[in-house]
């Protein structure tokens, strides 16, 4: 066990891990902080990913010691200063991203990934984007289009029917 | 009256808000002070018999607290099977024990064999190593033919064969229908496998077990679709806990799709182990154990012909399926080959004959049970493929073949040749509606456009029927159900007039935190946001059966409908005395009580108050309080159909499929939140196409299962799929419930794996490839590159 | 996992130290040894991570060719190579996907010699040359097999320098569930000849394609390798597709990556 300290949404934490301790266990045990969920096992889902000093990682592939001193950001730290949803959060409401909330952690940190090195993605982008965050309800046909409404693009014409 | 929050309206989900902000609680995410950790030793072989098992030394090893084998269970019972299969000679089907922790034999890779409960996880793994097990290895029972076999392995040695049943639907009509095949004036044949799936909800199963010395209690946290059914199997049949001292609490759950159904063996372990240590025991699934333990869906080998008359008319349909059981009967499995498929056997269509044959096998695989449609996608993609090849073959439009069969608008209700009774529906016109919103018209254009650039484009129907809504209870008792199917709900409205609603129907994704409180809101007329919807806790909901099968708002909301009336009645009552009218005379519009031609009238926050606060109130023939519950227990099935279509384009120099466009013409009924119900079809879409082109559980020779993890089990993903086109807007109201709701969440998964094959094959046909006519799912690039070159 | 002590040297020399223990592993990426650890199947006594060496990161033009530090993130790769090797620089923004391509590394990569992972066919193709702490090993000689490396015990790759061609491409078929590549195929066409590795394909991991290579060496075009057939014998068969199939596909992709290269 070693002291291992970060900056996670804005604030320092310390919390003693094991060499083995991976980003995601340090977050969710050693934090407490259970809104970044592990989907996985083989790096495939994406339900764990944060961002890391800006990039998104999937935080189940990461060693908490590893990236000591970083700056961590979760879906906790994702609404804005007064508590409501931030830009990409009330898209994925409005446009009913999500169904049962498991994946959408990732969905939401990746999507942010995204819009933060392209402001305006096509959908193709969108979706080649999104390779790596696995969901199993909605068929990504509103996961794309809230990812285009939080770019601030016109998705009237996606209409479902 | 609420205006964005009443039926028919796209009301927003309130539960994203927890979801979108990381504060959703999933199973997972509970961890109860001093609670220890499990993990579970599994078989690694397919079939062996346990010669030992040593614990002393990893008994031995920091942290752990105990190692458990099938020894610590010796009272306990196995994992009960719900429902009871009678086959074609009137017999029951074979059933084996299946116990928490393997006895004697280990019977499939992923079986558990030992469980150790350590401080931690990682301790636990560590002493986990140092469990000694030897297991004399035994011959691998795979290939389901092969196991009926004479002499055949046997999976189960106190059982007489592999053989689970042998099924025959309607076994009386047997003769009838080999009759007209002997007059047909075409008979078409189909072979096909219906390929084995993992349902891969994205949270892994996670069992936390709790027991409270002073009192007895014990409580499970399970990520369940149904806690009260696991509350019942586990209390009554496994553990034999009386269920006043059994919570089970299912959370936010996040996703099931049918694998959250079952009462699982790590759900009675938990709950045991933390009675025995007297510390909460907490197990969570890897993805790698969830997918040798979680039940896995489909797999059925089928023979299916189709007997026409010289005008094509349908005249008969047999069909021959293995289907699989795995080395355990699951929860509902039995019933999934048989009452969830054989009486879907006649589609939209009005064939007078049909039958049914069913053989499930016992193999050394994992158990399978419902997968998302359970038992119609099985039935429909027979059914829709089969038809897309007559066509083929007399050369005539598969779309006029369907249409020339249909069951039509003015036949309903109609007694199927497989028991179920059709209320309603409309195929014409959802065959209609899916020509117009695919511009079926302009496909010839798009598929000249696709041809210079030098891909094959292709254009595939499938129609379906599904039963939903299950069940009537007196029904599935007589067919062999060991359950009811009824749902339940109680409508608490509080002394201010805000309305807490249990339901016994579970939320996993579907929304029913939203959808039920736009029902009481439309009914009582307040607003949507005075309603709160409370779920998944046995303690405080009444007993409900859970969500699956499309049933929660057919059923779940047919028993809220039914409360909340009861609710409005007495509220009537109240009003009536304190407006001194004739209760007859009240009406309840945009929650206020009017008597009826008058400007008299009360608020509803003054009756609920007066409920409360009875001080002018009819005590002397009115109890106070404004509680209520209702239990729904529905006259027959839901019949939600639809039209899919799907169109494709294939690489011919990799075979690589590409969907281009996908639409579906769905008739659900009446909706109550359209965003919802557009989401519900657009996933299982993205279920159904991922079944057709991407997923597949293969197990190699020795039973070890190939496909075992995301590196080689095909998840759709974001660019595998198109934008979907649905429509919702042939709608013929279910005749016998409340609501004329139908049910929404199988459907895409049914309708969508025949329209993508049906597509497949029609690129190929018109580039040429005229001599392939089926090719099995999922539909690979390198099975397509196969049979083009083949 | 197992547990281990968990060491981040910021050079070379102090990796190089630490790495001499027998027990030790390196570390980079970690987005192949990390999941492979979860499940057991390696157990090092000491891990040393490599992402905090600076001297191993980074990407420049040097002598004759592309410098990639070892320790340098696919997605990096993806933004600074473009300007000078499109071609790497996509295929490095096809590895995985956006959050594997944040940690995951070139060096990681060929270590570990996944036979079905991407670098290791721009490597061959290009005829880069691996730089170890050690000494400098031609891809002809470093590649020798599925999982194998020319690297020894406590040898770690520290730079891969990229000769850069006049045309290349790269074109990968995805196996659909890991997004590894089924069959990829690099394409590099230098003043001298041309070049062809194929990754994903077989079961000695990436190879050349020398008969591709002779008909592309005479005429640079897709239609060179048309009348071609490659020899299913040492191709992988797996649930996603049988030798004759990855066969097929090297052909296929080949004559893709050929176009794709003349734009």
């Amino acid at each position: 066990m070693a002291k291992l300290t970060m900056t996670v949404n804005g604030k320092t934490v310390s919390a003693e891990a094991e060499g083995r301790t991976l980003l995601s266990s340090f977050l969710r045990e050693g934090l407490g902080m259970t809104g970044t969920h592990v989907g996985c096992d083989t790096s495939q889902c994406g339900a764990c990913v944060v961002h890391v000093d800006g990039q998104a990682v999937k935080s189940c592939t990461v060693l908490a010691h590893d990236v000591a001193g970083a700056d961590v950001r979760t879906i906790e730290g994702m609404a804005n200063p007064d508590g409501s949803l931030g830009k990409i959060q009330q898209a994925f409401q409005d446009h009913h991203g999500l169904q049962c909330g498991f994946c959408t952690p990732g969905m939401v940190m990746s999507a942010a990934a995204l819009l933060a090195e392209n402001p305006k993605p096509t959908e193709a982008e969108v979706r080649h984007h999104l390779e790596g965050n696995i969901c199993r309800c909605t068929g990504y046909h509103n996961i794309v289009k809230a990812v285009l409404a939080a770019s601030g693009q016109d998705v009237s014409k996606i209409a479902a029917e | 009256m609420p205006k964005d929050g009443g039926i028919g309206a796209s009301t927003k989900r309130r539960e994203d808000v927890r979801f979108l902000t990381g504060k959703g609680r999933y199973t997972d995410d509970i961890n109860i002070r001093g609670q220890l950790y499990a993990h579970f030793i599994r078989s690694d072989v397919a079939h062996g018999r346990i010669r030992s098992i040593d614990t002393s030394a990893a008994e031995a090893m920091p942290g752990v607290a105990k190692v458990f084998t099938s020894k610590d269970f010796e009272g306990a019972g196995g994992l009960p099977c719900g429902w009871q299969v009678t086959d074609r000679f009137g017999k029951p089907m074979q059933e084996p024990k299946h116990p928490i922790l393997a006895e004697g034999k280990v019977r499939h890779v992923g079986d558990p064999i030992a469980v150790v409960v350590a401080e931690t996880l990682e301790q636990a793994r560590d002493a986990a190593e140092a469990v000694v097990i030897d297991i004399e290895e035994l011959e691998p029972v795979l290939d389901m033919k092969a196991a009926l076999a004479d002499g055949a392995t046997k999976v189960h040695d106190d059982l007489a064969s592999n053989l689970c049943y042998d099924w025959g639907f309607v076994e009386e009509n047997k003769e009838a229908v080999n009759a007209a095949f002997g007059k047909a004036a075409h008979v078409v044949s189909l072979e096909l496998k219906n390929n084995r799936l993992v349902a891969n909800p994205m949270e892994p199963r996670v069992a936390v077990g709790d027991y409270e010395d002073h009192s007895g209690n014990h409580t499970l946290y399970t990520t369940s679709q149904n806690p009260h059914v696991i509350r019942l199997l586990m209390g009554a049949f496994v553990l034999g806990i009386p269920e006043h001292k059994l919570r089970v609490v299912a959370p936010d759950v996040g996703g099931g799709f049918g694998s959250k159904i079952y009462h699982y063996a790590e759900e009675a372990f938990v709950t045991k182990a933390a009675h025995i240590l007297k510390r909460p025991v907490k197990w969570t699934s890897t993805r790698s154990e969830a997918f040798i333990s979680d039940a896995h869906g489909r797999d059925h080998v089928t023979k299916i012909e189709l007997a026409l008359d010289a005008d094509h008319n349908f005249t008969a349909i047999r069909t021959e399926t293995y289907a699989n059981m795995g080395a355990y009967l699951s929860t509902f499995a039995p019933s999934i080959p048989t009452w969830l498929h054989g009486t879907l056997m006649a589609g939209n269509y009005r064939t007078p004959l049909i039958y049914v044959n069913v053989k499930a096998v016992f193999t050394n695989t994992v158990p399978v049970d419902a997968y998302r449609g359970a038992g119609r996608p099985e039935a429909t993609f027979q059914l829709e493929r089969l038809i897309d090849k007559a066509a083929r073959e007399l050369g005539v439009d598969p779309i006029e073949l369907r249409r020339k069969n249909f069951i039509t608008a003015d036949q309903f209700p109609y007694q199927t040749p497989v028991a179920v009774v059709y209320d309603t529906g409309n195929y014409h016109a959802t065959m209609d509606k899916l020509l117009e919103i695919s511009d079926y018209a302009g496909f010839g254009a798009r598929a000249a456009e696709s041809a210079k650039r030098g891909k094959l484009r292709g254009f595939g129907i499938a129609h379906y029927i599904e039963a939903c809504g299950i069940a009537p209870s007196n029904l599935v008792g007589q067919l062999g159900a060991r359950a009811g199917l009824y749902e339940s709900a109680t409508v608490r409205v509080n002394a201010t007039g805000s309305i807490s609603v249990f339901t016994g129907s579970h939320s996993h994704g579907q929304g029913h935190e939203t959808s039920f409180a736009q029902v009481v809101a439309e009914m009582i007329g307040i607003d949507a946001g005075q309603v709160e919807i409370i779920h998944g806790d046995t303690s405080n909901t009444p007993m409900g059966m859970g969500t699956y099968g499309s049933r929660s708002l057919a059923v779940g909301g047919s028993a809220l409908v039914k409360a909340t009336n009861k609710i409005v009645n007495k509220a009537k009552k109240i009003a009536a005395h304190l407006l001194e009218a004739s209760e007859s005379d009240i009406e309840l519009k945009d929650g206020k009580f009017t008597v009826a031609g008058t400007d008299k009238s009360v608020d509803w926050a003054g009756v609920t108050l007066a409920a409360y606060v009875p001080h002018n109130y009819p005590l002397e023939n009115l109890e106070p309080g404004l509680e209520e519950t209702a239990f729904y227990d529905p006259s027959n099935f839901t019949y939600p159909s639809g039209a899919y279509g799907c169109e494709v384009e294939v690489d011919p120099d990799t075979g690589k499929v590409d969907i281009v466009a996908f639409s579906a013409a769905d008739d659900f009924g009446n909706i109550v939140n359209p965003m919802i119900v557009e989401g519900q079809v657009q996933g299982g879409l993205a279920q159904g196409i991922g079944q057709a082109l991407l997923e597949n559980c293969v197990y190699d020779e020795n039973g070890q299962l190939l496909s075992g993890s995301f590196m080689d089990y095909a998840m759709p993903r974001a660019d595998d799929l198109p934008m979907f086109k649905v429509d919702h807007s042939c709608c013929t109201p279910c005749t016998h419930n409340p609501l004329g709701v139908k049910g929404c969440g199988e459907a895409g998964a049914i309708g969508s794996p025949p329209a993508v094959v049906n597509a497949v094959i029609d690129a190929l046909h018109r580039a040429g490839h005229t001599h392939v006519t089926h090719i099995d799912m999922p539909v690979s690039p390198a099975r397509v590159w196969a049979a083009m070159n083949g | 996992m197992h547990n281990f002590d968990f060491v981040k040297p910021s050079t070379i020399a102090e990796a190089v130290k630490a790495l001499s223990d027998g027990d030790a592993q390196a570390l980079s990426g970690g987005q192949t040894l990390l999941p492979s650890m979860k499940q057991r199947l390696a157990a090092p006594g000491t891990l040393v991570s490599l992402t905090g060496i600076a001297e191993m990161k980074g990407v420049c033009k040097g002598d004759g060719g592309l410098h990639i530090g070892a320790a340098t993130p696919h997605a990096v790769v993806a933004r600074e190579a473009a300007a000078h090797y499109p071609a790497l620089a996509a295929l490095a923004g096809g590895i995985g996907d956006p959050a594997v391509r944040s940690r995951g590394t070139i060096g990681g990569s060929i270590a570990n010699n996944d036979p079905a992972a991407c670098y290791p066919a721009a490597v061959l193709a290009s005829g880069a040359t691996v730089v170890t702490n050690k000494r400098q090993i031609a891809a002809d000689d470093y590649f020798q097999g599925m999982f194998t490396t020319a690297l020894e015990e406590g040898e770690i790759v520290i730079e891969v320098r990229f000769p850069i061609p006049q045309k290349a491409a790269y074109v990968k078929f995805n196996q659909p569930a890991s997004r590894f590549a089924l069959t990829g195929v690099f394409v590099a066409k230098f003043g001298d000849g041309v070049r062809v590795a194929v990754t994903g394909a077989s079961n000695n991991g990436v190879f050349r394609w020398t008969e591709g290579e002779k008909a592309l060496s005479s005429s640079f075009s897709a239609d060179a390798v048309k009348g071609l057939s490659v020899d299913p014998a040492e191709m992988i068969s797996d649930l996603h597709g049988t030798p004759e199939y990855r066969a097929h596909l090297v052909k296929v992709l080949t004559g893709r990556a050929v176009a794709q290269a003349n734009g």
